[in-house]
């Protein structure tokens, strides 16, 4: 009889320092096993002794056994998390729950919304493009983040950009900062789209989500093209423990990816 | 089956022999409640009680419950804990009772099925006795559709208020266990009458008093969701989470890490949670997605008579009152349905 609350072991091979606060970490699991994610799925994580939380993958499944995860210390386990170092191990739960719309999006034009740490969810998926780049459409990018200083994956912007648009802005700048400041919204007058061709994914803070759909129905873009990726506590990864319900939902099955149509009459959404 | 027939004496009987094979839980008398226990002289067994305190989840998803051990110096080794589950009688709980386990049942072995859950239900059999007449005035049990049975249990047992009790059988379990532990003797067609005439006692001693239909609690909650009702009638709450202790049919769990004092070892946990808490909807960034008692009782509400509707097909609430009994300020879900239904009538 197998528990479906015992994780499997994980090693972390490197931690790299993203900003000050996240650091991406990759991970093996033991035997080389793979982990067999969708992008925008997610894992619940042991640090044995500290607890357990959900953290979504930010690699792509096309990059072989290893796995990422970027990671800001929020809590008991993500501030355990950044205490270990490369050679430790973490348990590993998962993969869980409903990632992106992989097929529903094969020969459509992508328009990818990120605020914050949602850029961590869909760099899988933009790693997976970037890897199948033949199935997909043009590639719209926007990306925002608070401060010039907290931009996730700056490294890998120009690679971005190498498969379509990628628009970055900062809520605020600084005396070296040269490009766009302003929230994300403002990144959405110099988008064009083709709406019965796009589809777009928005995965960002709570707040941003309600201004960045209104950027998307003025683009005239269809409510069931539009998908979200909600944030909450997922604490056992298997529609039990009832702590990531939204209303009838569950984040962990039925998400945490969901299509805005699905959702829009869900009070407790958005 | 044809009807059978078992006196009291002959219950305490099988409870006697029962022991020899099985762990049996009866309820008894503690502390001023009345409590599933396991029992040791079959003579504590209390045949006719109200309702108990706890409800049978306690059995099948224990309050703290450790399932995993690991080590943390070096490479962690983790390992399963299962507890050894004894074959057990459940003697004497109530229709209620019985109709709570199957929302447990579909929740912990649909779909990714707990192994923890399902090995201890698997070694449980469930002799329910009738009831003929409500606890008290917190029990709506007969609106919710819970005050019968006719599937789930293995043996059923009804209080013919002579000394006799109607037996019947619900599985091939219940049969074999009666079989070999039992003297029942075949119902005579007076008894057969006098079953019948309970029954229709019963009826009478049980009042419809919810307005809405149990078939019209989804929509209306659903109706209601916006409504100023559900701040009125959370402005007493205390967000204690006494309600969520006692129902039947709450399983929400949280899971914590706990480490040993050499710090070498440590096991990881389930406790009961409760969705009535501050903190149950909160994540890690600091956002609270509900953060007001209106909203976290509404959800309970919604959670009961909707969302568990929706998902699995039936009412999350069996209507034994616990949550109210227990309830400190007596938020009562009958006034709560029959509020909200009144507030939503004279809106049109």
């Amino acid at each position: 009889m197998d528990l479906i609350y015992r994780p499997r072991l994980a090693q972390i091979l490197e931690v790299k320092e993203l900003t000050e606060r996240e650091k991406l970490f990759t991970l093996r699991l033991e035997g080389g096993e793979v982990l067999g994610h969708q992008p925008g799925q997610f894992v619940e994580v042991s640090v044995l002794g500290v607890g357990e939380c959900p953290i979504s993958i930010c690699s792509s499944p096309t990059r072989g056994p290893e796995f990422q995860m970027c990671v800001r210390p929020v809590g008991n386990v993500t501030n355990a998390l950044h205490r270990l170092r490369p050679g430790d191990y973490v348990g590993i739960r998962g993969p869980y729950g409903r990632g992106f719309p992989l097929q529903e999006s094969k020969g459509q034009d992508l328009l990818i919304a990120a605020g914050g740490l949602g850029i961590a969810p869909l760099r899988s998926f933009i790693h997976y493009i970037m890897d199948n780049r033949s199935d997909y459409g043009e590639v719209t990018i926007l990306y925002g983040a608070r401060e010039p200083k907290e931009i996730l994956f700056k490294d890998e912007i120009s690679l971005m950009q190498g498969i379509g648009r990628c628009l970055l802005t900062v809520d605020r700048g600084n005396e070296t900062w040269e490009g766009h400041v302003g929230v994300i919204t403002t990144l959405c007058p110099m988008v064009t789209v083709d709406p019965s061709r796009t589809i777009a994914i928005t995965v960002g803070p709570p707040i941003m989500y309600r201004f960045i759909l209104q950027e998307f129905f003025k683009m005239g873009i269809p409510e069931d093209r539009i998908y979200v990726d909600l944030e909450r506590h997922m604490k056992c990864g298997v529609g039990k423990c009832g702590h990531c319900q939204i209303n009838g939902f569950y984040v962990c099955r039925e998400g945490p990816v969901f299509k805005y149509s699905e959702i829009k009459d869900l009070p407790e959404a958005i | 089956m044809a009807l059978k027939v078992i006196t009291v004496e002959g219950l305490y009987g099988f409870l006697r022999k029962l022991k020899g094979d099985y762990r049996v839980v009866g309820v008894k008398a503690e502390d001023g409640f009345f409590a599933f226990a396991e029992i040791g002289d079959p003579q504590e067994v209390v045949l006719d009680y109200p309702i108990t305190l706890y409800p049978l989840k306690a059995f099948l998803l224990p309050p703290r419950e450790e399932y995993l051990r690991f080590r943390i110096d070096g490479r962690p080794e983790v390992e399963t804990q299962f507890e050894e589950i004894p074959p057990t009688v459940f003697f004497g709980m109530h229709p209620c009772d019985l109709h709570s386990l199957w929302l447990l049942d579909t929740a912990f072995m649909g779909d990714a099925t707990d192994a923890l859950y399902e090995g201890r239900r698997k070694n449980f059999v469930f002799v329910v006795m009738d009831c003929l007449r409500p606890c008290d005035e917190y029990a709506f049990c007969k609106d919710m559709g819970t005050l019968y049975v006719d599937e789930g249990y293995d043996i059923l047992l009804t209080d013919l208020q002579n000394g006799l009790y109607a037996v019947r059988t619900g599985s091939d379990r219940g049969l074999v266990i009666l079989e070999r532990y039992t003297e029942v003797r075949d119902a005579t067609p007076r008894e057969e009458e006098m079953l019948e005439r309970i029954y229709r006692e019963r009826e009478e001693a049980f009042t419809n008093r919810v307005k809405p239909r149990k078939e019209e609690l989804p929509e209306l909650l659903w109706r209601g969701y916006n409504s100023p009702y559900w701040e009125e009638v959370s402005k007493n709450c205390l967000s204690c989470g006494s309600c969520n202790l006692v129902c039947p049919t709450c399983y929400c769990f949280d899971v914590l890490d706990e480490v040993e004092i050499n710090l070498k070892e440590g096991k990881r946990l389930r406790t009961w949670d409760g969705c009535m808490l501050v903190d149950f909807a909160r994540v890690a960034g600091g956002e609270n997605f509900r953060p007001s008692r209106a909203d976290r009782l509404r959800h309970r509400f919604l959670r009961k008579g909707k969302y568990l509707v929706d998902r699995y097909g039936k009412l999350g609430c069996v209507g034994c009152g616990r949550c109210t009994r227990h309830c400190l300020v007596k938020i009562n879900p009958i006034e709560v349905y029959n509020g909200l239904y009144n507030r939503i009538q004279s809106e049109g």
